[in-house]
């Protein structure tokens, strides 16, 4: 019994990471109708940039996510203004296509520059505090995941403020609503594409942090985190980032239960079926009007 | 010239190179140019049959994999228990059809970015599930190993490739194809001027994935050992939507030019650059992606109507 509740709270711990991973991939494709298959590899930089710092610099990797962050932000405008930002001019049906191939190209180049700039080795940060465990009765919760948890909740709560709050936020959320109209009342959408693609980008940094401090970074972590991402998306639906947060913990706490039940490898398969069932019940998506 | 009468004289052009390279045998080149060219072939089956749902009934198929892969398992576990070759490779891709047409039914009702990862998402399940169920490398026993002839694979690759090329040609110039291709444009207005969507796409899924298995079979008969599971990675899916964009989807020689051009520049990067060759090659996609949305038969297109010529 205790085993398994272990279990259940280690997969709710890295379920906040699935939640925030899936925040930025939910952003991009709400607002943009862009599925960026390489969010998984921008999350895959994050986590070695706070590896280099942290390496070069003796950063503590908490304190790198304020330089993580901006980072990606730039990154992400960077991305949009060269590749993302030709795929919206196309009309809606092209651009999941051309998004496809845009990001595969795009992630099949980061995971190749990856391995050249860090080689294939899975790469973790260790600090004084790493092993730092906090006892609840029988369970014993690791500090620093509890730590990433917390972290992501904050995130995606600075996200949700400023998707509500900012002047820009609400241009987001009109854009995402329905572009065009958002276009006749004056809202500039190119720009609204971009902050979300730029947010989007910064939210991955900031996932592939918090997965480096708790877990670990190789360049091949890409497709896995994307698909953890997408699941959640379908699981959770566009629209609420605290409802994609708690979509991450129920793929998590699922996950966990699946690979206690069926056996370790068993616990990729479960957030795959669940992602196929909900797509059988709600074959549009949970987006579909 | 009509569009069927240009895809009848691409589907001869291609089968006159195939027929050429009937002759490449006979001059005994090196093993690695065989193998080389196997991979070509290959290649072009793959992306020829994934053209068929992606090009001319306009649906991405992110799962292709999981259909390569069912072919090369039933193939590879029939044959090695002393099945004939093409019987085996008939009954892989008799089984990822039957698999296809059982999924197709709940995979049609997706649209656009939908139906594109929920058939990922089959594709992964597969592939974790095989993995998990036959995690032991799959090693030809040896007396296989010492009667192995790689001409006998050659000739088989080759063969298939023109019977990808045939089928695609066929359809191409059917009404078949042309329902098809009023999906792929509009399918409210297709099944309002009383075109079957679902039973079309149907058609279309099993004519791709039968290919798609029998070139896992082909795999599975061309290949000393592997894993089980590797035949279903998702790169399969990827490379053969790759080349199909990169030569001109919903064409019929598209796949073929991208195939030769992505298999030739991937080895020739590798050569040239080995470690940086992926980056360079990654680069060099999204810079055809994006500077030719059409691929490089548009690309031919557009030549031609710049120096005036008619062709």
């Amino acid at each position: 019994m205790t085993v398994l509740a272990q279990q259940l709270v280690l997969g709710l711990l890295i379920g906040g990471l699935y939640g925030l991973a899936a925040a930025g991939l939910s952003l991009v494709f709400g607002v943009m109708r862009v599925l960026n298959v390489a969010h998984g590899e921008l999350i895959m930089l994050g986590g070695y940039g706070a590896f280099w710092l942290a390496a070069l610099f003796g950063v503590d990797p908490f304190a790198s996510l304020a330089l993580v962050i901006p980072g990606a932000l730039v990154l992400g405008a960077v991305l949009y203004a060269g590749l993302f930002g030709f795929v919206v001019r196309a009309h809606e049906e092209a651009r999941v296509k051309n998004s496809l191939l845009i990001g595969f190209g795009l992630a099949l180049a980061l995971h190749a520059l990856a391995v050249r700039l860090w080689t294939a080795d899975e790469r973790s940060i260790p600090t004084s505090y790493s092993g730092a465990v906090l006892s609840v009765g029988n369970l014993a919760i690791p500090l620093v995941r509890l730590a990433t948890l917390i972290l992501a909740l904050v995130l995606i709560g600075a996200l949700q403020l400023l998707l509500s709050r900012w002047r820009w936020g609400k241009a987001i959320r009109a854009t995402a609503e329905d572009w065009q109209a958002a276009l006749l009342t004056g809202i500039d959408v190119r720009r609204a594409y971009l902050l979300a693609f730029a947010l989007g980008t910064a939210l991955a940094g900031a996932a592939g942090t918090l997965v480096t401090i708790a877990y670990s970074v190789s360049p091949s972590i890409g497709l896995e985190w994307t698909l953890k991402a997408l699941i959640v998306v379908v699981l959770a639906g566009l629209g609420s980032m605290m409802g994609t947060f708690v979509g991450g913990l129920v793929l998590g706490v699922a996950e966990a239960a699946s690979a206690a039940t069926f056996g370790g490898p068993y616990r990729e398969i479960i957030g795959l079926v669940i992602f196929v069932v909900v797509l059988a019940v709600r074959p549009r998506g949970l987006f579909g009007r | 010239m009509s569009p069927a009468g240009q895809e009848r004289g691409w589907a001869l052009a291609i089968l006159a190179a195939l027929g050429l390279l009937a002759l490449l045998p006979l001059a005994r080149p090196r093993e690695d140019t065989l193998n080389f060219v196997f991979l070509v072939l290959l290649s072009i089956t793959l992306a020829e049959a994934w053209n068929i749902v992606a090009g001319y009934a306009g649906q991405v198929n992110l799962g292709h994999a999981a259909f390569f892969g069912l072919g090369a398992l039933v193939t590879r576990a029939l044959w090695i228990n002393g099945t004939p070759v093409l019987l085996a490779m008939a009954a892989g891709a008799a089984v990822a059809t039957l698999f296809a047409l059982v999924i197709g039914v709940a995979a049609f009702r997706l649209r656009g970015a939908y139906f594109a990862i929920g058939t990922l998402a089959l594709g992964e399940i597969l592939r974790t599930t095989v993995g998990n169920a036959l995690p032991e490398i799959s090693t030809l026993p040896a007396a296989t190993i010492a009667g192995y002839r790689l001409t006998l694979r050659y000739y088989l690759a080759l063969a298939l490739a023109a019977v990808s090329i045939v089928a695609v040609a066929a359809l191409a110039t059917s009404r078949l194809g042309l329902g098809m291709r009023a999906i792929r444009e509009d399918e409210e207005a297709a099944e309002a001027s009383g075109v079957g969507a679902l039973g079309l796409k149907l058609t279309a899924l099993a004519l791709s994935t039968a290919l798609a298995g029998l070139a896992g079979g082909l795999f599975a008969y061309y290949h000393i050992s592997y894993y089980p599971a590797h035949p279903f990675g998702p790169h399969w899916t990827f490379d053969a939507l790759l080349m199909t964009f990169i030569g001109g989807v919903g064409t019929l020689q598209g796949p073929v030019l991208g195939a030769v051009l992505y298999v030739v520049l991937k080895e020739y990067l590798a050569l040239r650059w080995v470690d940086v060759h992926l980056l360079i090659f990654g680069a060099l996609f999204i810079g055809i992606v994006l500077l030719l949305p059409g691929g490089l038969v548009q690309a031919v297109e557009r030549a031609r109507g710049m120096f005036g010529g008619r062709a």
